[in-house]
């Protein structure tokens, strides 16, 4: 069984920052693993640990500096990676659903997998689609949210527990191949070890460009753009308590006692 | 232009999302110049016509087939709806289940989804407002195409109210079983046990800012001293540091206590939406810009492990070591 997961670095963004023109500065940004990419990675690691014969992959759209970011991965217990790359890709600002879908699809084309697992979604644009629009392109079945995965290697079926709204669950049963998206909190992502690092540096980490899987340029292109990017004005209208923590706790407490809503 | 805005459903009730697109989709339609659709798909159809019937809804279509959502049943219906209808947009709510369609949805027409719109401006070019890096910017991304798909965040438009002279019609569409390939099995409440957060008068309220799972006796004596209960936001429950009935926000519970004190919680929308509609909110946290201090009635602007350890000492509490 073959297990493809689809991973992302993403950048968060320091508590002072500036914007330079359709993104903030670089200056202000910290990459990393996409977080419910890292719940996806786990849950794919766990499976391989758990029945035989479970190959993990990996796949990015990413640029050169992502790759310290799958070699996370790899350290984790991926068994290779897949990164997506060139100067179309590199040229381009703004990749829609529907490029990326596309393309991590020529890649389950070529990989074959049994299940692909993605995050919910990407903590810097927070679509939230990519895995979804994927299995429409591929003809996979699907679950979004998926905080619970039992997966039936033999029958190739996923039971799952999708995460709804308001401490409720859904129950569901997947027909295989599917792509899961997974919600955080599933699993407990490990720590990469020192041993993983190491064997993650010889584990294979191949690059394609558009032509290694089959487009030409015109696959970026898109009608959707992004075409500006600000900070959104403060809608703030707390009263700041200032002074020292002595001082700010303590007109905290006074605010407290005055409510009546606790005693001492 | 035609709108068609898709309803949501569960255990029998319509969702308040379903009255949030239909404000949205009217107000689309208002600035195309057309005509606003509704569809309900599975449930009680009848019962959930009559109650979108609101206000500028120009037709409900129903699809009678199933209790409980199913995603193939959806796109299969909605697919069907648009080549019957040429909506130019078609608007889902960003939830949980909307993300588990609307991706399938646009991908089956081959239209542009963008998702999560906080605001739109449909005069010229759809240019659709999202947010990104967790909220502390917002962007505004164009959409060049004439039939476009979008999701928009809950609670960020009024529900649709009043009584509106729709027609309501059955949708005829023959549902192809063979390829539905998920089966609902159930529904399980989660997060019960020994504390109800919603009954709180004071909630002390702790997130990524406690940094460790060693900290959180510091908080625990702040909410003895307090006489509050201990809630949290999203990771702490993820990182199994408290139990998932402590969560508050979209996924956990929704809370309106007197006093909601966030500590070291920076306010993204899942979190907001479960704790908006507390009588005062007060908010302790490093970061000014924050999402949280747009929410908040107080703000002290400052390190929690300098600020918890005085107000613990105020209320004659012990500082754990």
């Amino acid at each position: 069984m073959k297990v493809l997961v689809t991973v992302k670095e993403v950048a968060q963004v320091d508590d002072e920052f500036e914007i330079d023109g359709l993104d903030v500065d670089d200056r202000y940004l910290d990459y990393d693993l996409n977080e419910w990419d890292d719940y996806a990675v786990e849950e794919a690691v766990q499976l391989s640990e758990t029945h035989d014969d479970i190959e993990v992959v990996t796949v990015t759209i990413g640029p050169e500096r992502s790759e310290e970011t799958i070699r996370m991965a790899l350290a984790k217990g991926a068994d290779r990676a897949i990164r997506i790359w060139d100067d179309t890709l590199a040229d381009t600002e703004f990749l829609d659903v529907s490029t990326k879908a596309n393309l991590l699809a020529a890649v389950v084309e070529e990989e074959d997998p049994d299940l692909v697992l993605s995050g919910v979604q990407a903590d810097d644009d927070s679509f939230g689609a990519t895995g979804v629009a994927l299995a429409d392109r591929v003809g996979f079945q699907w679950a979004a949210v998926v905080n619970q995965l039992e997966q039936d290697v033999e029958a190739n079926v996923s039971n799952v527990r999708r995460e709804l709204e308001g401490g409720i669950e859904e129950l569901t049963e997947i027909d295989g191949p599917a792509v899961l998206t997974i919600q955080t909190g599933i699993n407990e992502p490990r720590y990469a070890s020192l041993r993983g690092i190491r064997q993650a540096q010889r584990k294979p980490l191949d690059v394609q460009s558009l032509d290694d899987l089959g487009f030409d340029d015109s696959v970026v292109e898109s009608p959707v753009d992004l075409t500006s990017m600000y900070e959104p004005e403060s809608e703030s209208d707390a009263v700041v308590w200032e002074g020292s923590p002595e001082e700010t706790a303590g007109e905290l407490a006074e605010f407290l006692r005055e409510q009546g809503v606790v005693e001492g | 232009m035609t709108v068609l805005a898709i309803t949501e459903h569960r255990r029998g009730e319509l969702r308040d999302p379903s009255f949030e697109v239909i404000t949205a989709g009217r107000e689309l339609a208002d600035e195309r110049g057309g005509e606003l659709h509704v569809a309900v798909i599975g449930g009680d159809v009848d019962t959930f016509a009559e109650q979108c019937n609101r206000e500028g809804v120009d037709a409900v279509h129903t699809v009678d087939h199933g209790e409980e959502f199913n995603h193939d049943v959806y796109t299969q219906a909605i697919v069907a709806m648009a080549e019957a209808h040429e909506p130019d947009a078609i608007v889902m709510p960003n939830t949980v289940n909307g993300l588990d369609y609307a991706p399938a949805v646009a991908g089956a027409l081959d239209r542009p989804l963008v998702t999560d719109a906080v605001d739109f401006d449909a005069t010229g070019t759809l240019e659709v407002t999202r947010e990104q890096y967790g909220g502390k910017v917002e962007t505004t991304v164009e959409v060049d195409a004439d039939a476009v798909a979008l999701t928009i965040r809950p609670a960020e438009w009024p529900k649709a109210e009043g009584t509106g002279d729709a027609e309501v019609a059955e949708f005829d569409v023959d549902i192809d079983e063979s390829a539905v390939g998920s089966t609902v099995k159930g529904f399980e409440e989660v997060g019960g046990g020994d504390v109800d957060i919603t009954e709180a008068d004071v909630l002390v309220s702790i997130g990524r800012g406690i940094e460790e799972e060693d900290n959180l006796p510091l908080v625990e004596a702040l909410a003895d001293a307090l006489g509050a209960t201990l809630s949290s936001s999203r990771p702490i429950v993820d990182n199994g540091w408290l139990p998932k009935n402590r969560q508050v926000g979209q996924s956990g519970k929704v809370v309106t206590p007197d006093v909601y004190i966030a500590i070291g919680i920076s306010g993204a929308v899942q979190h907001v939406a479960g704790m908006k509609g507390s009588d005062t909110i007060i908010a302790i946290n490093t970061d000014p810009n924050a999402p949280i201090m747009d929410i908040a009635d107080y703000a002290i602007v400052d390190d929690l492990f300098d600020v918890v350890p005085q107000l613990i000492e105020q209320f004659g509490g012990d500082v754990p070591s």
